[in-house]
């Protein structure tokens, strides 16, 4: 693989893992939101797979394929089934409260606002990374904006969103983006490193999975504004 | 070499001019197809046109210069674009001057003149149609200029040719980040510019949906027929545009008359496809309620950002 191509590429997979983050916050169905979770997954495989094949590096190959299948495919699914549990289905009956939990009806910061504060958080990430990418401007580094900008649009879709589901889209694409900082520095963290964090997001996923099922039995839905009792005085 | 090229700029507002309206008819045909309709004929635009202007010129009472200047000032400024736009060659006697954002104030003209004749006439559908048309033109307007701006950078330079020129020498440099998602926000923005679905449809004449059929409500005759034929003239130069920019392949770049007419039928197949698969695409699209269009175009606008920072940072520089 020779340079331009190399570089074509890599600019092609972070470009469709920004994509995806700013579609995360376009959208409002949260099946089509889980959809673009997934598609950024792939993205985030494909720029590990092209860093390892650069580099002739078997282990981050086999990193990439890791990272794929669980961002992908293992997590997508979860959400899916969070989703698919809360549809109508066979009970009827509760068909105005199932509306509402399936979209992301009314977000903190309404979508038009919330895309207009991505172009901002973008061109901060790209303020912030210029020093490091002054120090090695290769390719890779000088994609480490990209990386960024997904870490703080993550943040911010967790605090905006007020659906549960929405709000751990919006963890997973900050621990996309810091998974995928970690590549574009550094060409990734020692395997061991990598399988610890990406064990420890796949538990963190089921908890909160857990917990939506739980919260759902309790209120009935999962708009976190109905939490008051947990409130921390 | 001026002959040719003369010769070539006749030829292209010629076909946009003839070709307009049967790019409308085509489309309403594929349209009609696909929901099951015979349609009318693909020449069915051009008999409205032949039956609106043999009738009488009527202006309501009341309407003063506004309202009488913008039929022509609207068929004129798109036929300025048409002949300045590297549509079907790169090397004509105006490609100097085939400035984007030049092109971009000349369609605003255009838009701002229907709008003004849509309040002249003193109507409330015609105030409401100017006051919503007007919104969605200062939403567009910062989409195109940065859309632009991205395409430029590569080149370094806003004259049309020259971007043109970039992409067919450089093809590499259309499929990169920042190519792809300038085109995807230009798309949008032509969608909103041209009054399609969904931002506006334009087969509706129900007053709570329209945007750009309230200012046009009051024409008619031979003025109503040059309202449409400009309207259809800009959906057919923008989508050229469009076509030009993003898939630059077919179009003259020397001065001989083969290149010519091969650059004239791949223009037309270009163009008709893209209207064909635009007419398909709006079979399944429903109009976006009024007050998420300026969603759409925020996220055109941030594709858009997102395109200019692409380009700058990620290419190098």
């Amino acid at each position: 693989m020779n340079d331009s191509v190399f570089t074509q590429l890599l600019d092609l997979a972070c470009g469709a893992f920004l994509l995806a983050a700013v579609a995360v916050l376009w959208l409002r169905q949260l099946t089509s939101i889980v959809r673009a979770f997934a598609f950024q997954g792939v993205a985030l495989a494909a720029v590990a797979a092209l860093l390892g094949l650069r580099e002739g590096r078997g282990e981050l190959l086999a990193v990439a394929a890791g990272v794929g299948l669980l961002r992908a495919g293992a997590l997508p699914h979860l959400m899916r089934r969070v989703l698919a549990a809360s549809r109508p289905g066979d009970g009827g009956g509760r068909y105005e409260e199932d509306v509402s939990e399936a979209r992301e009806t009314r977000p903190l910061v309404n979508v038009a606002a919330s895309l207009l504060s991505a172009a901002l958080l973008t061109f901060l990430a790209y303020a912030v990374a210029r020093p490091l990418v002054a120090l090695d401007p290769t390719p890779a580094t000088r994609a480490l904006p990209v990386a960024l900008a997904v870490v703080l649009i993550g943040f911010f879709t967790l605090v905006t969103r007020r659906r549960a589901l929405a709000q751990v889209v919006g963890f997973l694409l900050l621990d996309n983006g810091i998974t995928a900082t970690a590549f574009l520095a550094a060409s990734g963290v020692p395997l061991i490193v990598e399988l610890g964090v990406s064990f420890d997001v796949l538990l963190a996923v089921l908890v909160l999975q857990i917990l939506t099922t739980r919260m759902r039995a309790a209120f009935g839905g999962t708009g976190i504004d109905d939490l008051r009792e947990l409130r921390d005085r | 070499m001026n002959g040719i090229g003369t010769a070539a700029v006749a030829a292209q507002v010629t076909l946009v001019v003839v070709g307009a309206p049967l790019l409308t008819g085509v489309m309403r045909k594929v349209r009609a197809r696909l929901e099951g309709r015979a349609g009318a004929a693909v020449t069915q635009p051009w008999r409205d046109l032949r039956k609106l202007l043999r009738k009488e010129a009527i202006t309501p009472l009341g309407t003063g210069p506004a309202f009488r200047a913008a039929p022509p000032l609207l068929v004129a400024t798109t036929a300025v674009v048409a002949a300045l736009v590297p549509l079907v060659s790169t090397t004509t006697p105006v490609s100097r001057r085939a400035d984007l954002i030049l092109v971009v104030a000349l369609l605003g003209l255009g838009t701002v003149a229907v709008a003004l004749a849509g309040l002249d006439t003193g109507t409330a559908f015609g105030g409401m149609g100017a006051s919503r048309q007007m919104t969605v033109a200062a939403l567009v307007e910062p989409t195109i200029l940065l859309a632009v701006f991205a395409l430029s950078m590569p080149t370094g330079s806003t004259n049309l040719s020259a971007i043109v020129t970039g992409g067919l020498h450089d093809p590499v440099r259309l499929a990169s980040p920042a190519g792809l998602l300038a085109t995807a926000a230009l798309a949008v923005a032509v969608l909103a510019e041209t009054g399609r679905l969904p931002v506006d449809n334009p087969a509706t004449h129900l007053e709570l949906t329209m945007v750009h059929e309230a200012t046009a409500l009051e024409f008619a005759g031979p003025d109503l027929a040059l309202v449409e034929l400009g309207t259809q003239m800009r959906l057919t130069v923008l989508l050229g545009l469009l076509a030009s920019l993003s898939a630059p392949w077919g179009i003259a770049t020397t001065t001989t008359p083969l290149a010519l007419a091969l650059a004239l039928a791949v223009l037309t197949a270009k163009v008709a496809l893209l209207g064909a698969a635009l007419a398909a695409a709006e079979v399944f699209w429903a109009k976006l309620r009024l007050f998420r269009v300026p969603e759409l175009l925020a996220g055109s606008f941030l594709l858009a950002v997102l395109a200019v920072t692409a380009s700058y940072f990620l290419t190098g520089e």
